[in-house]
């Protein structure tokens, strides 16, 4: 696989940027990707196919004033860079801005992920075996396991940015994925059982972690489910387990703290830095740098080094995050969160991974404080809507929580509450940090792998959807 | 052989290198969108996008291999090749692996490629897209915008069988919306607003404006419900919603695989007599609305539940020939093996307009959007809690806003709770249409 800087020289990527400006534009890009996925599925106890994609393309963008003009291409060639910058170039502004030149230094990469095995080096007979194990793993465990899917993915995705201001950068982001999903059947219906893992490393992942463990582990939940109980209806304390509730930061803040949306008014943050806005155990970090890390990058999309960056310390909002074209707008050092889908799509400011920190709390006292409430082993997806800070998140392994022991387990819900108030109810936690699962973060149809974490602790107050009264 | 089609040339191309023993698929396509994004008075971005992939399916000894790739670069066609048949050999032998074969359906005759929008000057698509923002900034004095935006697309596709199916497609359509903010004090509310149409000359702009305007002043001092039972009125766009969520559910391949509620109960009452739900890619009135499915057979109407009983499930050709029957044209694309989804849904509407239908419900909500449809619902167990906001129904009126709470029920529940279903049909962008849908007894979570 040759590198994408042999693939298109370092002259024709300043030629392109040069085409770029020639209507007059300040500022010009180009992304060029190179990625390569290999995906192995197995279903109904068969391997449904293994799967090998290609996408490869550049994406060109020209920012005139406030005004941003895009477009990409699959041909990499000279000529098909210098048509796509030309495109650019005229939907950024019409009009002429004379002759421009661009000249770029050597380039820069920075590896923040080590990756001992590359997946593409390995070969297919060994992923398919792991989806096999998974399978008869997630079977063995009960009778009333009726069905089993597994999915095994790779990734190796080569990354090149340049700008007219003179970035010019480079990256591989090789990443790993393996998730199995489980259906138990019994008197009362069926219910189901889900676990992933993913990070931002190759195929040594199933040398750290085991395959059927994982999916044992699916189906015991899948079963556990046959017995659960309604889930209660109302307003509760909620307990959420280390490494499973990242997502309600994400959703309750994460969002909220990204500048583009705080720059058009759309956050429930806006305006409040240095202000306390959340309980004070609470410091929040969305740190790109984590090696190994579902999230981790060596630079953004934008070709910006990857930064740890503190978000809220002690409950005081510290900063937001940045992309390039909101920080140039308010005259702000960008930090390293200006993510893409792909070369398709326009960068916008996303998050890395972001966690909470460790508390002081033992795990085992904090479900022994809480005399009625509902624990959260396992949460699901979430959304926010960053403007009026309602959020939800979804349980798929839950149980009850009664004189401060873990009882029945719970049918799936949702669970619902405004993000501002959620921070401040937020009154223990734990020791015990983790990283959660990989989770697949949307934002206007594009999403970008995240990773979130955080130890055991408690909500004083969340509003729990089930059906029991 | 040329077809007069490039890309339909190119697949049959692809399927024509097939070996002996081989059945082979060629999925090709290209297309391209533009996107305009307004933010005061201003293009905040414009893109102009151009795509093409190819995707190659080779079966040989019950055993299926597939690759794809970014791209119709000829150099890249015979790794890409290379590469679905090296991937062959891991797969399972799967005795009903297969390919469709042609099935003599005919196509329905639509008219899906609007020549209008094709050569429609960009500058009057920019001007469109800020008249959008200034008509909906013109409603109210607390409405602010979030952005305005014109988008739209095409695509060309072509497959290719060794089984005998040639099959080409070409669609295109556009859209405008809008997001809203409102402002009262510390407080923000938000909204949406859109106009779909074949051609921007069908936009409704002063709708999309209005609608956008009400969604988010009308949820302004809204507060947070007692938890209780209560009966819902769905508008429209969350009816279309909540249609989505039950798809699944009407896939043969998951009945199959065990995981549809609707497994075994086929002939029996699953829903409210009043409940009459159709599959239609073949109506023009659809968003979703194509002539071929995702192995190149004539899409077709397909009634789902007629009156409250379940009636059929829908068939990719690798479902039919697990369950000897035939395909119901709902082959779907996601990666390499044709998946089975409802195309483009339709219940069938009832009467009445959604004040008329709000007039018979004592005391209820009116359920204006929803959010966590994917974390809080399982079509698999029918658990169903969707986060929600909208207006208290006290005697057949709306009142107070309420906004932070849950809905809950199951989906097999909510289909026999249906009470109601409205006239007031709307074509979304979607693949599903909308009504006021009126349910009774469902749990609302709240303070």
């Amino acid at each position: 696989m040759s590198t994408l800087s042999e693939l298109v020289g370092k002259e024709t990527i300043e030629k392109v940027l040069a085409k770029g400006r020639s209507t007059g534009a300040g500022f010009s890009e180009i992304f060029i990707e190179d990625k390569r996925s290999t995906s192995a599925g197995l279903d109904d106890g068969r391997i449904e196919q293994v799967t090998t994609g290609r996408d490869r393309g550049a994406g060109i963008r020209v920012v005139h004033g406030e005004t941003t003009g895009f477009a990409h291409t699959a041909d990499l060639s000279e000529a098909g860079l210098l048509q796509a910058a030309e495109a650019a170039a005229v939907a950024a502004k019409q009009g002429s801005g004379g002759v421009v030149t661009v000249a770029l230094g050597g380039i820069d990469t920075h590896q923040v992920n080590d990756v001992q095995i590359l997946p593409n080096e390995v070969p297919k007979t060994r992923k398919v075996e792991l989806l096999e194990r998974a399978n008869e793993a997630a079977r063995s465990i009960d009778k009333a396991v009726v069905q089993v899917s597994a999915g095994y993915g790779d990734s190796v995705r080569r990354i090149l940015v340049a700008n007219s201001e003179g970035v010019f950068a480079a990256d591989d982001q090789v990443r790993t994925l393996f998730r199995v999903s489980v259906v138990a059947s019994g008197d009362g219906g069926m219910q189901t059982g889900y676990d992933s893992m993913g990070r931002t490393i190759g195929f040594e992942l199933f040398d750290l972690y085991d395959v059927e463990e994982l999916a044992a582990g699916a189906a015991r939940q899948a079963v556990t489910k046959l017995k659960a109980r309604p889930a209660p209806s109302g307003a509760l304390p909620v307990v959420i387990k280390r490494g499973s509730g990242g997502v309600l930061f994400h959703e309750a803040c994460g969002h909220g703290l990204e500048a583009d949306l705080v720059g058009k008014g759309a956050s429930v943050y806006r305006g409040k830095v240095g202000e306390m806005v959340a309980s004070s155990l609470v410091t929040l970090i969305d740190d790109g740098t984590m090696s190994g890390e579902w999230g981790a990058i060596g630079i953004d999309d934008e070709g910006h080094q990857s930064q740890k960056n503190t978000l809220i310390e002690n409950g005081v909002l510290t900063d937001y995050m940045w992309d390039y074209l909101r920080a140039r707008k308010e005259n702000h050092r960008q930090s390293g969160n200006g993510r893409r889908q792909s070369y398709m799509h326009l960068p916008m400011v996303r998050m890395t991974n972001t966690f909470v920190i460790n508390g002081t709390s033992e795990p085992d006292d904090i479900v022994k404080a809480t005399k009625n409430g509902v624990y959260v082993a396992k949460l699901g997806g979430g959304s926010v809507n960053t403007a009026s800070g309602d959020f939800v998140f979804g349980m798929t392994e839950a149980y009850l929580i009664e004189n401060g022991e873990i009882t029945e387990p719970l049918r799936e819900g949702n669970l619902i509450g405004n993000g501002p108030q959620v921070l401040r109810d937020i009154d223990l936690l734990g020791n015990d940090f983790a990283m959660g699962n990989p989770g697949t973060c949307g934002k206007d149809g594009q999403g970008v792998p995240v990773g979130d974490g955080q130890p055991t602790l408690r909500v004083k107050s969340l509003t729990i959807g089930g059906t029991a009264a | 052989m040329s077809s007069g089609n490039a890309l339909q040339d190119l697949a049959d191309r692809i399927v024509a290198k097939a070996k002996p023993g081989e059945q082979v698929e060629a999925y090709v396509s290209r297309g391209g969108e533009t996107s305009i994004r307004i933010y005061e008075g201003e293009v905040e971005h414009f893109v102009s996008a151009q795509s093409e992939s190819v995707g190659i399916r080779v079966i040989k000894d019950g055993r299926t291999g597939y690759a794809y790739a970014g791209t119709l670069d000829e150099s890249v066609l015979s790794e890409v090749f290379a590469e679905a048949r090296d991937n062959v050999q891991f797969g399972s032998v799967d005795e009903w692996a297969g390919l469709a074969e042609p099935d003599g359906v005919a196509k329905v005759p639509q008219e899906l490629w609007n020549e209008e929008l094709a050569h429609f000057p960009t500058a009057e698509k920019i001007a469109i897209a800020k008249e959008l923002e200034k008509l909906t900034l013109a409603t109210d004095s607390r409405i602010r915008i979030d952005d305005a935006n014109y988008d739209d697309a095409y695509g060309e596709t072509a497959f290719a069988t060794t089984s005998g199916i040639r099959a080409h497609g070409r669609e295109n359509g556009c859209y405008v919306s809008v997001g809203t903010l409102a402002d009262d004090g510390d407080e923000t509310q938000t909204g949406f607003g859109f106009s779909v149409g074949r051609t921007p000359t069908e936009f409704n702009l002063g709708r999309a404006a209005r609608e956008a305007a009400d969604r988010a002043t009308r949820l302004l001092g809204a507060t947070k419900p007692q938890s209780k039972r209560t009966t819902i009125v769905l508008d429209p766009y969350v009816t279309a919603q909540f249609l989505r969520v039950l798809s699944g559910s009407f896939s043969g391949e998951n009945v199959q695989k065990g995981r549809s509620f609707f497994a075994e109960r086929l002939g029996e009452s699953v829903a409210n007599p009043l409940v009459t739900l159709i599959d239609d890619p073949t109506n023009s009135l659809a968003y979703s609305a194509t002539d071929i499915d995702g192995e190149g057979l004539a899409a077709r109407r397909n009634v789902l539940i007629e009156n409250g009983v379940l009636k059929q499930f829908l068939h990719s050709s690798y479902s039919a020939r697990r369950g000897q029957t035939r395909s119901t044209g709902s082959a779907v694309r996601t990666g390499g093996t044709p998946g089975v989804s409802c195309l483009a849904m339709q219940l069938v509407p009832g009467t009445g307009t959604q004040e008329e239908l709000i007039a018979q419900v004592s005391d209820g909500v009116l359920i204006q959007m929803v959010q966590g449809l994917h974390s809080g619902v399982n079509p698999i167990s029918g658990d169903f809690s969707t986060g929600a906001s909208g207006l208290l129904i006290t005697n057949g009126q709306v009142g107070a806003p309420i906004r932070e709470f849950t809905i809950a029920s199951t989906l097999q529940r909510m289909l026999q709770d249906v009470v109601a279903i409205g006239g007031d049909v709307d074509w979304l962008p979607m693949s599903a249409n909308g009504m006021s849908l009126v349910i009774s007894d469902v749990t609302m979570s709240g303070a």
